[in-house]
C-alpha cells in the first residue's frame, strides 16, 4: 500500500497559521500591534500638530483635548511626537533587524556549509562577540560610531547577528547529512546554490522568529542607546530620546506625561512583538502541536 | 578567550576618531610636523599593528591602562578600581533580592498552578522581563521617590553627612531592588517551569504516598532538585543586569563602572572606556567560569573533562 497524503490536507505553513490563529496571546499581540502601526503611519493625515511644531500658548501644559498627551518644554505635542518616535523606532528595529539577518544567515550557513576552517574562525568570532554583555558592546560602538539614525542601525546590527548564526548553523549542520544535500553536492553543487537552494528554504522559520523578536530587542536596545544621548539625537523624536527628557529632575516630577506616554508606547509595542515572536515560534515548532 | 578579548578592544581602540597621538598633545603648543613625528615614533605609533598590540598588551597586563584624556590625566586602573566596590554592592544586593523573590514566587506559581496568584506572577514576570531597566528605573524613581517620599532619588551616601550602614542601606533599596526586576522575573520563570517537572516525578509521587506532608514534599523532595537548572540561569543573568546596572547607575547617579562608562562614552573620554570594558568583560568571563564549576560541583551527573 502506498501511503498517500490526501490532496486536500494543508501544508506545514498553513498548520502553523492554524496553530498561530489559535494562540490567545498571540492574537492579542497583533490586536495591540495593528492599531499602533496604522496610526504611526498615518497620523500626518488626521492629527493637527506636526513633530517640531512649536505651540508658545502651551508649554508644559497637561493633557488636554488639543494636546491629548499634553507638551513638552518647548511646546511641541507629545502625542505627535510619540507617533513620531515610534516611526523611528520602528525604521531602525526593522532597518537593523534586515541586515543583522542577513549577516547572521551567512555567516551561520557559510561556517555550516564552507568547511572545517570556515566553521571554527566564524564560530570562535561569534564566541567572542557574545562575551561581552549587549549593552556594554552597544555604548562602545556607539561612541565610535556617533549619533544618528543610520550611524544607530549600523551599531544594533553589528551587534545582533551572533545568535542567529548559531541557531542557523546548528539547523544547517544537520540538514548537511541529508540525502537531498548529499544528492546536489554530488551533482557538483556551488555554495551558492547550497546557501540559497537548500539552506535558505529549510531555516526560514527560525529567520522569522528571529527577525519578529528582534525588532522587539532592536526596539529597546535603541531607545537604550537614545536614553543615555548616544542614539537618536534631538530634535528628532524616538522613544528613548524623549525618555531621556526624564532625566532632568523638573521633567521627572513636574510633567510625568512627558515621559509616560512615549514608555507607555515603548513596553506595550514590545510586549505585543513579543507575544507574536513566541507565537510564531510555537507554530512553527512541530512539538508544539503535542500539546 | 580574555586574549582574544583584549585584541577586539585594542582594535576598536585604534577605530575610534582622531589620531591617538591627540590625546598626548598639548593644543596650546603649536608643534611641527618634524615634532610630530619624533614624538609618533618615541611614542612607539609609528610600528605596525602587532607591535604596538603587544607593547599596549603588556602595560595592560602590568596594570597600566593608560590615562583618562578628560578627568585630569587620573590612570585608568585607579578609576576603574575606585568603582568596582559600589558596583558590586549594588549588583550584589540586587542578585539577592532577585533569587529569593523569584524562587519564591517562582515556587508558589508552580505549587498553586493555574490559579489567580499564578497568573498574576506570570503577567508581572512577562512585563518585568519586556520593560527595560532605564523605564522602571524612572518609573520606581517617581512613584516611590518622588511620590511617596520613601527613599532618595540618587547618590550612595547622603553628601556631608557621616558615613553610617544605615544610610548606606536607605539608599541602596530602591535601585537595588529595581535592578532585581527583570532578573527576578527570570529566575521565576525557569523556577516554575523546572519545579512543575520535578513535580510529575516518580519519586515525588512516592513521597506522598508514604504521607510526607506536602510542604517537605516541596522543600525537601521537588526543590533540591528543581534548583539545578536555575543555577545556570542566575548566572546567565548576570550579563543581564549589568547591563541594567548601566541604566540604573545613570538614573540614581550611583558612583559605579556603569555611571563611570557612560560618562566616559559620553565625553568620549576612549581610553577609560576601553579599560571599563576590558575590566568588564574580565569579570565576565571570570563568573561564566564560576558558574560552570557551581553547576559541576552541584550536579554530579556532570562529569568535567
Amino acid at each position: 500500500m502506498l501511503a498517500r497524503t490526501p490532496s486536500h490536507s494543508p501544508g506545514p505553513m498553513a498548520r502553523a497559521f492554524h496553530r498561530f490563529g489559535h494562540n490567545k496571546a498571540a492574537l492579542f499581540g497583533v490586536c495591540i500591534i495593528m492599531p499602533m502601526l496604522a496610526m504611526i503611519l498615518s497620523y500626518p493625515l488626521w492629527w493637527t500638530f506636526k513633530p517640531n511644531d512649536i505651540d508658545l500658548l502651551a508649554m508644559n501644559s497637561g493633557p488636554t483635548a488639543t494636546h491629548w498627551f499634553g507638551t513638552d518644554g518647548v511646546g511641541r505635542d507629545v502625542f505627535v511626537r510619540v507617533l513620531e518616535g515610534g516611526r523611528i523606532s520602528l525604521l531602525v528595529a526593522v532597518a537593523s533587524t534586515i541586515i543583522s539577518a542577513i549577516i547572521g544567515f551567512l555567516v551561520g550557513a557559510i561556517s555550516a556549509l564552507a568547511g572545517r576552517w570556515a566553521d571554527a574562525v566564524t564560530m570562535r568570532f561569534v564566541d567572542l562577540v557574545m562575551t561581552l554583555p549587549p549593552v556594554i558592546f552597544l555604548l562602545v560602538l556607539a561612541s565610535i560610531a556617533g549619533t544618528g539614525i543610520w550611524p544607530t542601525v549600523l551599531v544594533i546590527s553589528l551587534l545582533s547577528w551572533p545568535l542567529l548564526s548559531r541557531m542557523i548553523r546548528s539547523r544547517l549542520l544537520e540538514l548537511r547529512e541529508r540525502d537531498f544535500v548529499l544528492a546536489s553536492r554530488g551533482m557538483g553543487a556551488g555554495l551558492g546554490h547550497l546557501l540559497f537552494r537548500h539552506g535558505l528554504p529549510n531555516s526560514i522559520d527560525i529567520l522569522v522568529v528571529y527577525a519578529t523578536l528582534q525588532i522587539a530587542n532592536a526596539i529597546l536596545l535603541e531607545a537604550g542607546l537614545s536614553f543615555l544621548g548616544l542614539g537618536i539625537a534631538p530634535p528628532a523624536a524616538s522613544w528613548g530620546n524623549m525618555l531621556n527628557a526624564a532625566r532632568s529632575t523638573a521633567v521627572l516630577e513636574q510633567f510625568p506625561w512627558q515621559w509616560l506616554f512615549p514608555g507607555g508606547a515603548l513596553i506595550l509595542a514590545v510586549l505585543a512583538i513579543n507575544f507574536i515572536g513566541d507565537g510564531l515560534r510555537d507554530a512553527f515548532d512541530p512539538r508544539a502541536e503535542l500539546n | 578567550m580574555l586574549l582574544a578579548l583584549s585584541v577586539l578592544i585594542f582594535l576598536l581602540l585604534r577605530l575610534t576618531p582622531g589620531d591617538p597621538i591627540d590625546a598626548y598633545i598639548d593644543p596650546n603648543i603649536p608643534m611641527s610636523p618634524e615634532q610630530l613625528s619624533e614624538l609618533r615614533s618615541q611614542l612607539g605609533l609609528d610600528r605596525p599593528l602587532p607591535v604596538q598590540y603587544l607593547a599596549w598588551l603588556q602595560q595592560a597586563v602590568t596594570g597600566n591602562l593608560g590615562f583618562s584624556i578628560k578627568r585630569q590625566d587620573q590612570p585608568v586602573l585607579d578609576l576603574v578600581l575606585s568603582r568596582i566596590g559600589p558596583t558590586v554592592l549594588l549588583m550584589g544586593s540586587a542578585l539577592v533580592i532577585a533569587i529569593i523573590a523569584g524562587i519564591v514566587t517562582g515556587v508558589i506559581s508552580a505549587v498553586r498552578r493555574n490559579s489567580p496568584v499564578d497568573l498574576s506572577f506570570s503577567v508581572f514576570a512577562l512585563v518585568g522581563i519586556s520593560s527595560p531597566a532605564f523605564l522602571s528605573a524612572l518609573i520606581g524613581l517617581y512613584v516611590f521617590a518622588v511620590r511617596l517620599g520613601w527613599a532618595p532619588s540618587g547618590g550612595m551616601l547622603t553628601p556631608g553627612a557621616e558615613f553610617s550602614v544605615a544610610d548606606l542601606l536607605h539608599h541602596l533599596i530602591l535601585p537595588a531592588a529595581l535592578l532585581s526586576i527583570a532578573q527576578a522575573a527570570l529566575i521565576m520563570r525557569y523556577m516554575r517551569s523546572s519545579l512543575l517537572e520535578v513535580l510529575n516525578q516518580d519519586y515525588v509521587r512516592t513521597a506522598r504516598a508514604k504521607g510526607v506532608k506536602e510542604f517537605w514534599v516541596i522543600a525537601k523532595h521537588a526543590l533540591r532538585n528543581a534548583l539545578l537548572p536555575v543555577v545556570t540561569v542566575i548566572g546567565s543573568t548576570i550579563g543581564l543586569a549589568i547591563g541594567g546596572a548601566i541604566f540604573i547607575e545613570s538614573v540614581f547617579n550611583w558612583p559605579g563602572m556603569g555611571l563611570l562608562l557612560v560618562n566616559a562614552v559620553e565625553t568620549r573620554d576612549y581610553p577609560v572606556i576601553m579599560g571599563a570594558t576590558l575590566i568588564i568583560g574580565a569579570c565576565v568571563i571570570v563568573v561564566n567560569l564560576l558558574t560552570d564549576i557551581t553547576y559541576a560541583v552541584i550536579d554530579p551527573r556532570i562529569k568535567v573533562g
